[in-house]
């Protein structure tokens, strides 16, 4: 009795998953969609706030007592070397004064007009580089030497051409960061998926659009990985710059650093290194926005 | 002019082929892929493509979309819209699942304003409504291949609105469901097989699953292998719907499965 009306029943269940039974498909279908999907879980924003500011607090408390015990230990008398104690309170005063937000704010304005040279150069010379092969084979090998080339070597020449001028800067800065923004585009060129290009051919894109629509987008990680780096190597070239090259009358946070050091004002001079360190960490944060904006876009973050 | 009488001709008789190809080789370089293919997809017809690796099955189906030129022979679609369907979904990641549907549609020269709706109603077909404006690393593996599946069917709509018939219509699908888990493929067989009466397609496909090729297609065309040729064509008699684990399938994959070994041992020590 029993084993007929199972047999009974499994005839229904077959019938019921064939194509024409459309609610039941659909039912089944989204069914199996809900339970790959899973649930979604998210976590609070204080909680990610928290677990995003803990460790780098922690990595400058270490930092901190790591300098106050070297100063403890006497090794260097504290007009060479200050402690914290006394440095802190210098850059408290010193954030405080106009002269020093003037000299920032050239800084930032010299940094900012390379950098955005150095993307026109850059995205010039990599798009160029990935239409020709002869260029490639011409110029590809050279723009990795210029991006590890130290932009100090290239002062001395600058400075021949340009004298002590703003040019003379701006002309090492872009040679510092250009050639890294051209290799970011054209890596991510290169590793444009072919399936995605397959994909994209398929569809009959071609020419510009291909580009517009498929090479660009897919070599945006790359390309703001490159603007990353090459952002990086601005800020050291032109911080060298500020060094070599100094303008009478152009305050910059090179030449506040420079005078400190020449007057023996070292807790100033410690205060002017970090202003330099935490802007280059806001800024690789800014691009850290950026790329994990991306990442998260496309289904590559971690989490 | 020689297209259009064909087209017409395809859709009133029904001998006239969806694809027609005729004695196609390919080679690259000195290695031949596709040796001497002469194979037909009717209109209507789901054709399963079957072979082990090294039968040129995705050379044959690039040549099909026009991706590639044979080396030989001639390849006539009669100027029908040819879709292309792979193994990964290859959708763009950056875009949601609407825009990347939309982009094929821009590219076909759909005008902007009917995309959205147009696409819309691609994704209600794979029963994906609701999930527009996720991106495609949001969704299963399963959920993905059908937005492949609305993006190529995209592929296939005139740019010109209403009334035309999809007849003209071919779908070539390189392993679509190869690396999906077997609950979300035999799903996917259910809703392939209804949007292809649903839209009356044309179905080439290509498979190393034996019971998935006699599971969907009307006939299954059997290739050997380095190089690729027809080997042996079976019709598959069974009435539709099918189900895979059913003795008629399993019996007829039997068969099949035999000639593919003997074919496959031709290549052993």
């Amino acid at each position: 009795m029993a084993p007929d009306v199972r047999t009974k029943n499994d005839a229904t269940d077959q019938e019921s998953s064939r194509p024409e039974a459309r609610p039941e498909l659909s039912r089944q279908i989204s069914g199996l969609d809900a339970l790959e999907l899973g649930g979604e879980t998210r976590r609070n924003p204080a909680a990610r706030a928290w677990s995003a500011v803990w460790p780098m607090a922690s990595a400058v408390a270490i930092a901190l007592l790591a300098w106050q015990v070297v100063v403890w230990s006497g090794w260097k008398p504290s007009y060479v070397l200050p402690g914290p104690a006394d440095t802190l309170p210098e850059l408290g005063r010193q954030v405080t004064t106009g002269s020093f937000w003037g000299a920032v704010g050239l800084t930032m304005q010299r940094a900012v007009l390379g950098f955005a040279v150095s993307v026109l150069v850059g995205t010039v010379v990599g798009a160029l580089v990935t239409q020709s092969s002869v260029l490639r084979r011409a110029v590809g090998s050279l723009i990795t030497g210029l991006q590890t080339m130290p932009s100090i070597a290239w002062f001395p020449l600058a400075i021949l051409l340009f004298q002590l001028s703003e040019q003379a800067i701006l002309f090492v800065v872009v040679l510092g960061a250009a050639p890294s923004i051209a290799n970011g585009l054209i890596a991510g060129v290169d590793y444009t998926p072919p399936i995605l290009l397959r994909a994209g051919k398929v569809m009959g894109l071609r020419g510009l659009n291909l580009y517009r629509h498929l090479v660009l987008p897919a070599s945006l990680p790359s390309f703001v990985a490159g603007l990353k780096q090459g952002w990086a190597f601005a800020w050291r070239s032109l911080m060298a710059g500020e060094l070599l090259v100094v303008i009478s009358s152009h305050t910059s946070l090179g030449v506040l650093l420079s005078q400190a050091r020449e007057f023996s004002q070292t807790d100033a001079m410690i205060s002017y290194m970090i202003v330099i360190l935490v802007i280059g960490i806001v800024m690789d944060r800014l691009f850290g926005l950026v790329d994990d904006a991306i990442r998260t876009r496309w289904g590559l973050a971690g989490d | 002019m020689t297209q259009a009488v064909q087209a017409a001709a395809s859709r009133t008789v029904p001998s006239g082929a969806a694809v027609r190809l005729d004695g196609v080789s390919k080679a690259f370089g000195p290695l031949l892929a596709l040796d001497d293919v002469s194979l037909t997809v009717g209109p209507g017809e789901f054709v399963c493509l079957l072979g082990a690796s090294g039968c040129g099955k995705s050379t044959l189906l690039n040549l099909v979309a026009a991706l590639d030129r044979p080396s030989a022979g001639t390849i006539d679609t009669a100027g029908r819209r040819v879709a292309l369907m792979f193994q990964e979904p290859a959708l763009f990641p950056w875009l949601t699942v609407t825009a990347n549907i939309e982009l094929a549609l821009k590219a076909r020269g759909v005008p902007r304003a009917e995309r959205r709706g147009r696409a819309a109603e691609l994704l209600a077909l794979v029963h994906l409504a609701g999930f527009e404006r996720k991106r495609p690393h949001q969704l299963s593996g399963g959920m993905r291949q059908r937005v492949a599946l609305a993006r190529a069917l995209a592929l296939t709509i005139d740019a010109e609105p209403a009334g035309k018939d999809r007849a003209g219509t071919l779908l070539l699908m390189d392993e679509p469901f190869g690396a999906l888990d077997a609950m979300t493929r035999d799903l996917l067989h259910d809703e392939i097989e209804r949007i292809w009466r649903e839209r009356n397609l044309s179905v080439l496909f290509v498979t190393h699953n034996v019971r998935e090729a006699v599971r969907l297609g009307d006939r299954v065309v059997l290739l050997s292998s380095r190089p690729g040729r027809v080997v042996e064509e079976f019709p598959v008699p069974l009435d539709r719907p099918r189900r895979i684990d059913s003795p008629e399938v399993a019996a007829l994959a039997g068969t099949i499965t035999d000639r593919l070994r003997e074919e496959v041992g031709r290549h052993g020590a």
